[in-house]
C-alpha cells in the first residue's frame, strides 16, 4: 500500500471510513456529524458514502442519545458516538456510568456494550472552563469501560479503528492540538493492541510518560533535555484504563527517574493512579520521587492572557524536571533555546503549534 | 417452556379443564400476584437479598400488554419490574435465584430485583434509574426498525418518568425517527411517597405533551385488564407500521413504594384512596367480570390451587440452590 503523509484530523476520517466499510453493524453519530463543517472534518463525507441510516446528525439530547446508542449495542449494533468537546460528555453521564458501564456485567455477560464515545478536549482561543476539560480520569475510575487517549495519526488510526471492534464501552478523547499534526503511516499500525503504551523514543536517564497532546510536548521537552545531556525515554501510555503497567514499569526500572505530562490538572488524576503503581511494583527502585506536571487545578480561564498561566508551556516543563533532576543550568537561556528549536507560531499561546510535524 | 405455558398445561392436564384465552389472562394474573405475595410473605426471612418493589395492584397492565406480544419484540423496564419480567415469559426460578443472589441468578446475582433480564424471552432488562430505560429502549428501536424485522419495543414507565428530561428527549428522537416503540405509562399517583399533585402542575396535560411531539396518546383504566389489552391491541397495529405511540393507565400500586409491606398507616396515600383499592384491585374486578362465564368457580379454583403450588415448588427449588461457585474477577466488568 502507497503510504503518504496523514493528519490526524484525516486518520481518524479514514478509521470511521474503514470501520464503515468493514462492518455493516457500525453506526456514527453525534452533533455536527452531518453538518458542512463535519466535526473539524472528521466525518466528511461519510454520510454520502454510506447513508443517512448509517451516519447521521442527533438532536441536542446527548443524554438520551448516549441511552440511545446502549440500547443500539444491546442489539448489536456497533454505536460510535460523538462529541465536539468532552465537556458535553457531562449531560450524559448517567447513561455512560450507569447504563454503558454496567450492563455487560449485569447482565451476567449476555449484553456485552460494543460502543464508543468519542470525545475531544480543546484548549486555546478562549475555550475556557467549559470547552477544554480532559475528563479522563474520572472515566477511568469507573469499572466497566475502558480510556483511551491518542496522541498521533497513527494513534488516531489504529486507537479508533480498534476501539470501534472492541466489545466494550470504550471513552475515546482526542486532543483538538493532535488534529493538525501530520504523519506518514501505513494501515499494518492497527496490528498494535488498543490498550498497549509504546515508546517513542528511547532513553536512560528519565522516563517521561505522557498522554494524548502531552506526548507531542513530551518529545519537544526531551529533545531539549538533549540539549543538557538528558537520555529521555517517551512512553506514549495511549491507554489510561488500563494502564499498560507492564511497560512503565520496565521503563522506569531502566532510568530510575519518571516524570508524566497530563493534559488535566495533576491533583487527583492519573498521576495518583501512577506513583501509586511505582510505589507498589518499584518500591524503592527509584531515584527520586516521580514529578507530575499539568495544567493548574483550576477552570481554566477564556483569557490567553490567564489561560498562558493555567498551562505549561515547554520551557516550563524542561525547567521543572531539570529542577527535580538537580541539575544545576541557566535559566535565563531556557527560553531562547527552546525557540531557537521550536519557534513559537503563537505569540500567546494559545493556538496549537502547527509547526510540528511528525513522523512519531 | 415458559413458567405460564408450564402452568397452562399443568391445568389442562391435571384438572382436565380446556382454558379459554381469558381464564389463560387470569391465571397468568394470579401466578404474577402469587409471586408477589410469596417474596412479601417470605421477606421477613431475609431469603430475599435486596430491595424489592412489588407489583401488586399494577397486574393487569404487565400482562394485558405482554399477552399482546411476540417473543421477538423486547420489553424494558423499570425498578417495579417483576410483573412484566414474569408477563414477557421471564423464568421465575431465574428471577427468585436473583433476588436471593445465587449464581442462578438471570443476572448471576449481580443486578437483584432491580435488574431483572431474560434475553431469550426478549426482556431486555429493567433500569432502576427514573427515565433512563426509555433512550435505551429507543436505541433497541432504532436497532429493530433498520434491520427490517417487525419487531416492536415497549418500554414501561412510571408518572414520575415524565418529569426527567430523558422522557422528553426521548419522545422527540422516538417522533424523529418514527421508531417503532410503545411507550406504557403506569401511573401509580405516588413517585416513593410524594403525591403527583406535589410533582406535576394541575394543568399538566400529558396528551398534549405527547401531541407536541407528534405521538399519538390514549389512556385507559389499568384496573380493567379488558380495557388494557384493548388499547393495547389498538395502539400495537400502529406501533407496528412505526407509528410510535404513547398510552397511560391509571393504577393503584398496594404496597409499600419498596418493601414487603404495606404502609397505610404512614398516611401520605388518603384513607379513601386505600379503601378505593378493594374495589379497583385488577384480579378482583376480573374475577367479578368472569363470575358469570360457566365453570368459572371450577376453573378458579384449579387455577388457585395450580398456581400456588407451582410457585411454591419454584420457590423451594431456589432455596435449595447451591449459593454458587462464582468467583469475581476484575475482568468480569469488560470483555476481554
Amino acid at each position: 500500500m502507497t503510504q503518504k503523509s496523514l493528519s490526524f484530523t484525516e486518520a481518524i476520517r479514514m478509521a470511521l471510513f474503514d470501520s464503515l466499510k468493514d462492518d455493516e453493524s457500525v453506526r456514527v453519530f453525534g452533533l455536527g456529524v452531518a453538518d458542512p463543517k463535519a466535526v473539524f472534518g472528521t466525518t466528511t463525507g461519510l454520510v454520502a458514502e454510506f447513508g443517512s441510516d448509517r451516519v447521521f446528525d442527533i438532536p441536542l439530547s446527548e443524554n438520551s442519545i448516549t441511552g440511545a446508542a446502549v440500547g443500539m449495542a444491546m442489539a448489536g449494533l456497533r454505536p460510535v458516538m460523538i462529541h465536539q468537546r468532552a465537556d458535553f460528555t457531562f449531560t450524559s453521564a448517567e447513561q455512560i456510568i450507569n447504563q454503558a458501564a454496567k450492563t455487560f456485567f449485569t447482565s451476567g455477560g449476555k449484553f456485552p456494550i460494543p460502543l464508543v464515545i468519542r470525545m475531544i478536549v480543546g484548549r486555546g482561543w478562549g475555550q475556557g472552563p467549559t470547552h477544554a476539560q480532559s475528563p479522563h480520569a474520572l472515566y477511568a475510575s469507573v469499572p466497566g469501560l475502558k480510556v483511551v487517549m491518542p496522541a498521533t495519526p497513527e494513534d488516531g488510526y489504529s486507537m479508533l479503528y480498534n476501539a470501534i471492534r472492541d466489545p466494550n464501552p470504550v471513552i475515546f478523547i482526542e486532543h483538538r492540538w493532535s488534529h493538525q499534526v501530520q504523519s506518514t503511516f501505513s494501515k499494518d499500525v492497527r496490528d498494535f493492541p488498543l490498550t498497549k503504551g509504546q515508546v517513542l523514543r528511547s532513553g536512560t536517564d528519565l522516563t517521561l510518560a505522557a498522554l494524548s497532546f502531552g506526548v507531542l510536548e513530551a518529545l519537544k521537552v526531551a529533545a531539549i533535555l538533549e540539549e543538557f545531556g538528558i537520555s529521555t525515554e517517551v512512553v506514549n501510555l495511549r491507554s489510561v484504563s488500563p494502564l499498560d503497567e507492564d511497560l512503565i514499569i520496565k521503563s522506569a526500572r531502566k532510568t530510575g527517574n519518571v516524570a508524566f505530562i497530563d493534559t488535566a490538572p495533576i491533583q487527583n488524576g492519573i498521576f495518583g493512579q501512577l506513583s501509586a503503581l511505582l510505589n507498589e511494583k518499584l518500591w524503592g527502585g527509584l531515584r527520586r520521587a516521580p514529578l507530575g506536571l499539568g495544567p493548574m487545578y483550576l477552570p481554566v480561564p477564556s483569557s490567553p492572557y490567564l489561560a498562558s498561566q493555567v498551562y505549561l508551556a515547554i520551557e516550563n516543563m524542561v525547567s521543572k524536571i531539570l529542577g527535580h533532576l538537580e541539575r544545576p543550568f541557566d535559566s535565563s537561556n531556557l527560553g531562547q533555546l527552546v525557540e531557537g528549536k521550536y519557534p513559537k507560531k503563537s505569540p500567546l499561546g494559545d493556538q496549537p503549534d502547527v509547526g510540528l510535524v511528525g513522523p512519531f | 417452556m415458559t413458567d405460564m405455558n408450564a402452568i397452562n398445561e399443568l391445568i389442562e392436564e391435571r384438572e382436565s379443564l380446556a382454558l379459554t384465552e381469558q381464564s389463560k389472562l387470569y391465571a397468568q394474573m394470579s401466578f404474577v400476584r402469587e409471586v408477589e405475595e410469596l417474596i412479601a410473605e417470605k421477606y421477613s426471612e431475609q431469603i430475599f437479598r435486596c430491595p424489592v418493589h412489588l407489583s401488586v395492584g399494577q397486574e393487569a397492565i404487565a400482562i394485558g400488554v405482554c399477552s399482546e406480544l411476540n417473543v421477538a419484540d423486547k420489553v424494558m423496564s423499570t425498578h417495579r419490574s417483576h410483573a412484566h419480567y414474569l408477563a414477557k415469559g421471564g423464568d421465575l426460578y431465574a428471577m427468585f435465584c436473583e433476588l436471593m443472589g445465587k449464581a442462578a441468578g438471570c443476572c448471576l446475582g449481580r443486578g437483584g430485583s432491580m435488574h431483572l433480564i431474560d434475553k431469550a424471552q426478549g426482556f431486555y432488562g429493567s433500569i432502576p434509574i427514573v427515565g433512563s430505560s426509555l433512550p435505551i429502549a429507543m436505541g433497541i428501536a432504532l436497532a429493530e426498525k433498520q434491520a427490517k424485522s417487525n419487531n416492536i419495543v415497549v418500554a414501561f414507565v412510571g408518572d414520575a418518568a415524565v418529569e426527567t428530561g430523558q422522557f422528553h428527549e426521548s419522545l422527540n428522537f422516538i417522533s424523529l425517527m418514527n421508531l417503532p416503540i410503545l411507550i406504557v405509562l403506569e401511573n401509580n399517583g405516588y413517585s416513593t411517597y410524594a403525591p403527583i399533585k406535589d410533582r406535576q402542575s394541575k394543568d399538566r396535560d400529558l396528551s398534549a405533551t405527547a401531541k407536541g411531539f407528534g405521538i399519538p396518546y390514549f389512556s385507559a383504566n389499568g384496573d380493567e385488564i379488558d380495557s388494557v389489552s384493548k388499547l393495547t391491541k389498538k395502539s400495537l397495529a400502529l406501533v407496528r407500521s412505526s407509528q410510535p405511540v404513547l398510552i397511560e393507565f391509571s393504577t393503584f400500586r398496594r404496597y409499600e413504594h419498596c418493601g414487603p409491606s404495606f404502609d397505610d398507616e404512614l398516611g401520605y396515600r388518603p384513607e379513601s384512596e386505600i379503601k378505593a383499592y378493594f374495589h379497583r384491585d385488577p384480579l378482583g374486578k376480573f374475577t367479578e367480570a368472569l363470575i358469570s362465564e360457566p365453570n368459572f368457580n371450577k376453573v378458579s379454583v384449579a387455577i388457585q390451587n395450580i398456581v400456588r403450588s407451582y410457585v411454591v415448588q419454584v420457590f423451594e427449588r431456589a432455596i435449595k440452590a447451591p449459593q454458587g461457585d462464582a468467583k469475581l474477577t476484575e475482568s468480569d466488568a469488560i470483555l476481554l
